[in-house]
């Protein structure tokens, strides 16, 4: 690794590949595309939260003008007691079918029932309406406590507690148990000064992307189905939609389109496989579109959990035992992140003492998707706000409490594996030196807070091709849908191998028969594994490009060596050719050069933040305004630094969403009625100042430049770290999100 | 030999250790001795004749993408784990 070297493109801030499509609204997006005869989808959805259903009726709808076909989960193949491989994991597909269209019961309000395609939109919707449906109502669940209780209704009378291969012998909501245990707990809060106990309560929250889902799916008469999407990937579209359709994946190809936002929401599938059903139906390809309602009430948002933190310390600050009681709602079917938050509760510190429990519990709530770090913000929002306050009592900066104990490498992780070359206490000196830190904080109802957060990063199989152009360009070909500016990261490190400028690669995103597997753009992987599959395509195109120069100087490749764009010989003949010129050559040299490379790297490296926060307390309203906001974060080494600091502003942006005012707000009989951009309230930049994001860079092993992922944990701190800010300002701890003005006026005393 | 960390909801199989020292070269040969040794561990482990698909294997603290195949050094330090896919665990 290069840990010292100079970058020529490396660290540099070209203009993105594609931005001159986003900028002037050329970018293909799915509810842009068109096709021949394209018939329009519109899927019903259950108005009730819990529901059996007794009997489907869509006679009238299919006799509706207009209407060329109507499915149901009849229309799915059967499901029953199959478990469905997805690469990642194994899942039961039941319950992935049953999510896509419900087939025995509803199990939240917004479950698709049925779908309609016709030849107009509004007549798919007028027809949905037309579609008898008979439901027995049952109670519902709406709330990880109450799930638990002992006499709460059941979701699924198949689901027993799994804990590591045991099962419990009795229907449960709780679909699973998790623990780790370090150390002797009992000891280490015997040998504490102070314990800590807090109760946290955190509220549902949807990722918010401002794209809602759409696919267009059509069946050629050969049998090859085509599905055009958005999508953070593409290949788990084509694996899923395999499964639930029990199709070959060979005769399924799916083609990602531009993508408005994912956040993790875009892994799961949810309208792909009803396009592909109305298609299959009516012969003709079918476009299916959701509307904000749609996307709130029949996706996947992040859990809201209950958490316990107790926590205790010598009065010097040692922090000897860490424990948690982590219950995260998993939705209508098991599969919350609470693993994820298990693992990262307490890993930014070394701490000799833990036990953690966890429990993934089903509610009557749409199935959990991931969200940016899943599971790390709600955990950390309960185990940084008990560090604060262990901080105050015994009188310790709230940094330096986190210096004395912060995990570094070689220590081990609180579930147990050691720490590769980390960067947490570099992030937690970069925050204390930072001028917004030092700076006076004294005025009436304004205070600050500081939290750090810890996400693991992963990195899973990344392809790539790169085709040597005769102008000494190169067209970069790739899995990797592009959220956040990754084009350009990936391109990049190509250009640094070659020694080209940025803008000399094309880089482009294809389907997926175009291109080797690639896993999804999410667990902060993208600039990592497919950026280091870049890296490796490049290099085999200098080694491609080696024999072509040993070629046509009839020298022996070991004599030919590749620096700084410039093929030259050693070893006696004074014969040098720039990579440009090589690239016109490669005709009389034998043919076109293309570098290849698929990734399954292992060393991604884990990520740590820490923010410094300033609010301000309105007394009579109870809103929390945002004064300043200061982030640091272990980039490992930012390929393209505004892209990083770009995803750093867009973490904390929705962390302080998450914070102060997001939520789903159910009423009784567990409708959503909040389900608009109105009323579910976002943070727009009229309400935030300028997030300053502080790059660390203290580069991974796992990879040649160092990197790190840089997208989900810069959302793990600002809950906490608005909470502590909150305490600062008006002496109140908040234990529940999100914060907002009836909340804080409650705990207030003020209604 | 490596020093195979025993996930906390195992140890009732184990005779409540916390880690213990198991002989092999590979992850397959490292849990067959383990369950040699403690019946009813590979079985927690294993789905058939593979990693199960929701326990990730950390050899000294890096993921091991290779599963069964992984070679283990004599040193090595091995976690099983929830597994982590993109931006996923599963339990």
């Amino acid at each position: 690794m290069s840990e010292k070297k100079e970058y020529k493109v490396i660290g540099t801030r070209p203009i993105r590949h594609d931005g001159v499509d986003k900028v002037t609204g050329r970018a293909i997006y799915g509810a842009d595309f068109q096709i021949t005869g394209l018939l329009h989808g519109r899927v019903l959805r259950s108005p009730h939260a819990h529901a059996r259903i007794v009997s489907i009726d869509t006679s009238r709808a299919e006799a509706h003008p207009g209407v060329k076909g109507v499915v149901t989960a009849q229309d799915l193949p059967e499901a029953e007691d199959k478990i469905a491989d997805l690469g990642e994991g194994a899942v039961s597909l039941k319950y992935l079918c049953d999510n896509i269209l419900a087939s025995d019961k509803a199990l939240y309000k917004g479950h698709a029932i049925a779908a309609v395609a016709a030849t107009d939109p509004h007549i798919a919707e007028e027809a949905c309406e037309l579609i008898d449906v008979e439901y027995e109502v049952l109670p519902p669940v709406l709330e990880v406590r109450a799930a638990m209780e002992p006499d709460a209704p059941i979701i699924h009378e198949n689901i027993r507690t799994s804990s590591l291969g045991e099962t419990g012998d009795k229907p449960s909501n709780v679909a699973s148990h998790i623990q780790f245990k370090k150390g002797d707990i009992e000891k280490g809060f015997d040998e504490a000064d102070i314990v800590i106990e807090r109760e946290f309560v955190t509220g549902t929250v949807h990722q918010g992307y401002i794209e809602p889902h759409n696919a267009t799916a059509l069946y050629n008469p050969d049998g090859q189905l085509t599905v055009w999407c958005s999508t953070q990937g593409a290949f788990t579209v084509r694996e899923q939609l395999a499964e639930i359709l029990q199709y070959p994946i060979s005769k399924i190809k799916v083609v990602p389109l531009e993508i408005g936002g994912g956040f993790g929401g875009k892994i799961n599938v949810y309208i792909k496989p009803v396009a592909a059903l109305l298609a299959k139906k009516t012969g003709k390809p079918v476009k299916v579109l959701m509307n904000r309602a749609d996307v709130f009430e029949g996706t996947g948002p992040t859990p809201a959990s209950y958490i316990t933190v107790k926590m205790g310390a010598t009065k010097d600050g040692k922090i000897t035992a860490a424990q948690t009681s982590m219950a995260f709602e998993a939705g209508a079917y098991p599969g919350s992140p609470v693993g994820a938050g298990a693992m990262c509760i307490f890993a930014p510190y070394n701490t000799e003492n833990v036990l953690i429990d966890g429990y993934d519990v089903v509610v009557n709530k749409p199935k959990t998707a991931p969200y940016r770090a899943p599971g790390a913000t709600n955990a950390a929002f309960g185990s940084e706000t008990v560090i604060d306050e262990l901080a105050e009592e015994l009188n310790i900066d709230p940094l330096e409490i986190r210096l004395m104990n912060g995990a570094k490498e070689g220590d081990h992780r609180a579930d147990g594996p050691v720490f590769p070359r980390i960067g947490f206490i570099e992030t937690v000196e970069a925050a204390k030196s930072h001028p917004h830190y030092t700076a006076p904080n004294g005025k009436k109802h304004h205070g600050r807070g500081v939290a750090s957060g810890f996400w693991f990063n992963i990195g899973l199989e990344s392809s790539v091709t790169i085709n040597v152009n005769p102008d000494g360009t190169v067209n970069l070909v790739e899995g990797s849908t592009d959220i956040g500016g990754t084009r350009a990261s990936i391109a990049m490190q190509a250009a640094e191998v070659l020694g080209i400028p940025a803008e000399s690669v094309n880089p482009t995103v294809v389907d997926t028969n175009s291109i080797g597997y690639t896993a999804v753009t999410g667990g902060s992987r993208t600039t990592y594994a497919t950026g280091y599959a870049a890296y490796e395509a490049a290099q085999d195109v200098v080694r491609q490009m080696i024999e072509r120069a040993a070629k046509l100087w009839d020298v022996d490749e070991a004599n030919v060596q590749f620096t700084d764009g410039e093929f030259s010989s050693i070893n006696g003949k004074e014969e040098q050719i720039s990579f440009r010129d090589l690239s016109a050559r490669l005709g009389e040299t034998g043919g076109p050069v293309v570098g290849r490379a698929t990734m399954n790297p292992a060393g991604a490296g884990g990520a740590f933040a820490t923010h410094v926060v300033d609010v301000a307390v309105d007394e009579e309203t109870g809103k929390v305004e945002i004064l300043r906001y200061t982030a640091t974060q272990d980039a490992g080494k930012a390929i393209h630094p505004s892209y990083v600091e770009g995803q750093i502003q867009g973490g904390v942006v929705q962390g302080i969403g998450w914070a102060l005012n997001e939520e789903y707000i159910y009423n009784d009989e567990g409708e959503m009625t909040n389900a608009s951009f109105l009323d579910y309230r976002m943070p727009t930049c009229l309400d935030l100042p300028m997030i300053d994001a502080v790059i660390v860079e203290v580069p991974n092993p796992g990879h040649p430049y160092g990197v790190r992922g840089v997208g989900e944990v810069p959302i793990v701190p600002p809950p906490a770290a608005i909470a502590n800010a909150i305490y600062d300002a008006v002496g109140i701890r908040m234990t529940e999100l999100p914060m907002s003005p009836d909340r804080l006026l409650k705990a207030m005393g003020k209604i | 030999m490596p020093v195979v960390a025993i996930p906390a909801l195992m140890r009732n199989l184990t005779d409540g250790e916390d880690s213990v020292t198991i002989p092999g070269a590979t992850i397959r040969e490292v849990i067959d001795n383990l369950e040699t040794r403690y019946p009813g561990t590979k079985a927690k482990l294993c789905d058939g004749d593979r990693i199960h698909p929701s326990i990730g294997v950390y050899i000294n603290g890096v993921v091991t993408r290779v599963g069964m195949h992984a070679r283990v050094d004599a040193d090595a330090e091995l976690h099983f784990l929830p597994a982590i896919g993109g931006g996923v665990v599963s339990d």
